[in-house]
């Protein structure tokens, strides 16, 4: 049998049952689809987190609360405790060497509300120098003062994502306009420049007030639920990160660092954490998207197999007047190796459509990588061989007398 | 020219038990015949149409097609002489459905190797000789009555130019009014030289083809020649 035959035949069977083919089809296209989504979302997060990481600058440490270990057996949530006092702060400043600048930060999540419209934001209470460490930039108005600080002065600046969810895309002309922050009204004295980046990590969906502000307004706690550390080199990171440690832990009246309640991170820790974690997601995804790749794979064989059934007499008939049990076997292979084909194509298109879907309606940050795509593909050509392999051999294997008695 | 010698055929029942469906068939075919095959049911008539069609071997005893015994080759042996050397027409037509009536006769080409350009042309000459009107060549196969069906199925069985048409009650799902046609298209086939043998349990049936060999018990019970046989009927 020439390869154009072979073709040709395979064409005519996909085609003269169409229904079943699509059906057929329709679980590879999941399944890839699926692969590629789910690893686009995994990818996507790993690299906006890692941006976002990145943009906020190299040469900074940050410290957070670690667990409650002085209160017992029952530990709190990591970054959870209350360990981290305005005093750390100062005595950082104070007597680390090589420290450029500190700044605390009280973090929380509120409502926040302009005019009709509202969000739930991450709300930073932090003091003059934060720009300055974090490389955010002020686009429109300014940053507060350490006056604003001082006075509990109810004045915020606005991420770029909370200006355009409260006053419209790109909205000009915002300084000056009140929001409600936890029903308080708060005067809006800057904007900042959008940094880019998106879901997990989006370093724009948040609003800035003052540190004082933020603790006696909002959370009712002097606690600090972070502070960062501007280091004046690169170099002395390493020392500086156990200068900090050494002092927090004199402070803390800690002997055993393992012991210790806080954590001191600096950005590159935070990014090989950060890179294991959703490298860990990634696979979950993928494992979870495979096993519905699996299940196509396995309705492929069972289309197959039906197909060999229901076709037996069609097999007896080709087998009398001359095909070869090779012939039969490679006509049912290639069918099911065209469907899985067919299925892969639309399924990495499908698996595109749907990433750029994401990205651009959920504002959630996803990346096709190359490899995930070569990969679904080659599983699923794979999956047209395995699973179409034993239905090929059965088919082939048959006499032709039974195969033509078959009622 | 075919001949099969001492053949015998064993099958091994269920539980055991073995069925001897030919019990030493010795029978020699000559080119350009028409040979009915007749018997009761049971008697051994598809089987021994089976070992003359290549479809199946004999348990013992010897088949010569054209001078070549071909009772111990290979399945794939086999496929390669059926695709050459016999056209098939079954009593259930066995086309492919929602194919032309075209791709149904030429689909043994496609395991002949025979290059495209000459396929039309040859298809065009088989169903030409299964009198198979024009009008109805691109036609759907499963749009067709039976009479018509058996057309594709006699031309499909020409197209390789076989030594041999085997045909299992080929009038068995027709009336009787259709069936004279087709028999007539056979004689007409048998006219012009073609090895024609009809395997059917009727006695109208067989009473056109110029040799009937009755069987019974997996035996040869008789073998006569009709000088007086035609497609006159
Ligand atoms: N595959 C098989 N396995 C076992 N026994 C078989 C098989 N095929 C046929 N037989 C037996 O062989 C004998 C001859 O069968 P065969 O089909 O040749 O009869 P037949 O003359 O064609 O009958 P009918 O006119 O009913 O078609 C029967 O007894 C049948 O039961
Ligand atoms: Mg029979």
């Amino acid at each position: 049998m020439r390869l154009v035959d072979l073709l040709d035949e395979t064409r005519f069977s996909i085609f003269a049952n169409k229904a079943r083919s699509a059906l057929t089809i329709l679980g590879i296209v999941v399944g890839i689809a699926a692969v590629i989504v789910m690893v686009a979302i995994g990818q996507g997060t790993q690299q906006s987190i890692t941006s976002s990481i990145q943009a906020a600058g190299s040469d900074l440490l940050q410290i957070m609360p670690g667990f409650g270990a002085s209160s017992g057996a029952v530990r709190g949530a990591r970054g959870g405790g209350s360990s981290l006092t305005m005093d750390d702060l100062a005595a950082i400043k104070k007597d680390v060497p090589n420290v450029k600048d500190a700044v605390g930060e009280r973090q929380g999540r509120y409502q926040v509300v302009a005019g009709g419209n509202n969000t739930n934001t991450s709300v930073i209470g932090t003091q003059q120098g934060y720009p300055a460490i974090k490389n955010v930039n002020v686009a429109e108005g300014s940053f507060f003062t350490t006056q604003d600080d001082d006075s509990m002065a109810r004045v915020c600046v606005l991420g770029a994502t909370v200006r355009d969810d409260l006053f419209g895309e790109n909205a000009t002309g915002i300084v000056g306009q009140r929001v409600r922050v936890n029903g308080m009204e708060f005067r809006v004295i800057g904007v900042a420049a959008a940094k880019g980046g998106s879901g997990f990590g989006n370093a724009d969906d948040q609003i800035y007030i003052p540190l004082s502000t933020a603790q006696r307004l909002l959370s009712g706690s002097t606690s600090l639920s972070s502070i960062d550390v501007q280091v004046d080199s690169a170099g002395n990171m390493s020392a500086v990160q156990q200068a900090v440690t050494q002092l927090l832990l004199d402070r803390h009246n800690i002997s055993d660092a393992t012991q210790a309640d806080f954590m001191v991170l600096s950005q590159q820790d935070i990014l090989s954490a950060v890179t294991t974690a959703t490298g860990t997601l990634t696979v979950l995804l993928a494992s979870i998207a495979g096993i519905s790749l699996l299940v196509g794979g396995i309705g492929i064989m069972n289309m197959m197999l039906t197909a060999v059934t229901e076709r037996t007499r069609e097999i007896g008939l080709r087998k009398a007047i001359g095909a070869r049990e090779s012939d039969i076997s490679s006509q049912f292979l290639a069918e099911s190796v065209t469907l899985t084909f067919l299925g892969g194509v639309v399924g990495v298109l499908l698996g595109f459509a749907i990433s750029w879907a994401i990205k651009h309606f959920a504002s959630f940050n996803t990346a096709v990588s190359l490899g995930s795509v070569l990969l679904a593909f080659s599983v699923s050509a794979g999956i047209g061989i395995i699973f179409g392999y034993y239905p090929a051999r059965r088919a082939a294997a048959m006499s032709p007398i039974e195969a033509l008695r078959y009622q | 020219m075919i001949e099969v010698r001492d053949v015998t055929k064993v099958y091994q029942g269920g539980a055991g038990a073995e069925t001897a469906a030919l019990k030493g068939v010795s029978l020699r075919i000559e080119d350009g015949e028409y040979v009915a095959i007749m018997g009761p049911s049971g008697s051994g008539k598809s089987t021994l149409m089976h070992i003359l069609g290549c479809l199946d071997t004999p348990t013992a005893g010897s088949y010569l097609l054209d001078g070549v015994d071909v009772s111990t080759m290979s399945s794939d042996e086999l496929a390669d002489i059926r695709n050459a050397r016999i056209g098939f027409v079954f009593q259930a037509f066995n086309l492919l459905p929602r194919a032309t009536v075209f791709r149904n006769v030429m689909l043994p080409l496609v395991y002949s190797g025979i290059s495209n350009g000459q396929r039309e042309e040859l298809a065009i000459q088989a169903l030409e000789a299964a009198d198979l009107h024009e009008d109805l060549w691109d036609h759907l196969s499963n749009e067709l009555s039976g009479g018509q069906m058996q057309r594709v199925a006699i031309a499909r069985a020409l197209i390789n130019d076989p030594t041999l048409v085997l045909a299992d009650e080929p009038t068995g799902n027709l009336d009787t009014k259709t069936g004279e046609v087709i028999l007539d298209t056979f004689a007409r086939l048998n006219e012009g030289g073609r090895t024609i043998v009809l395997i059917t349990h009727e006695p109208d049936v067989a009473k056109h083809a110029k040799r009937i060999v009755h069987i019974q018990d997996g035996e040869v019970l008789s073998d006569e020649r009709r000088s007086e046989a035609g497609w006159s009927a």
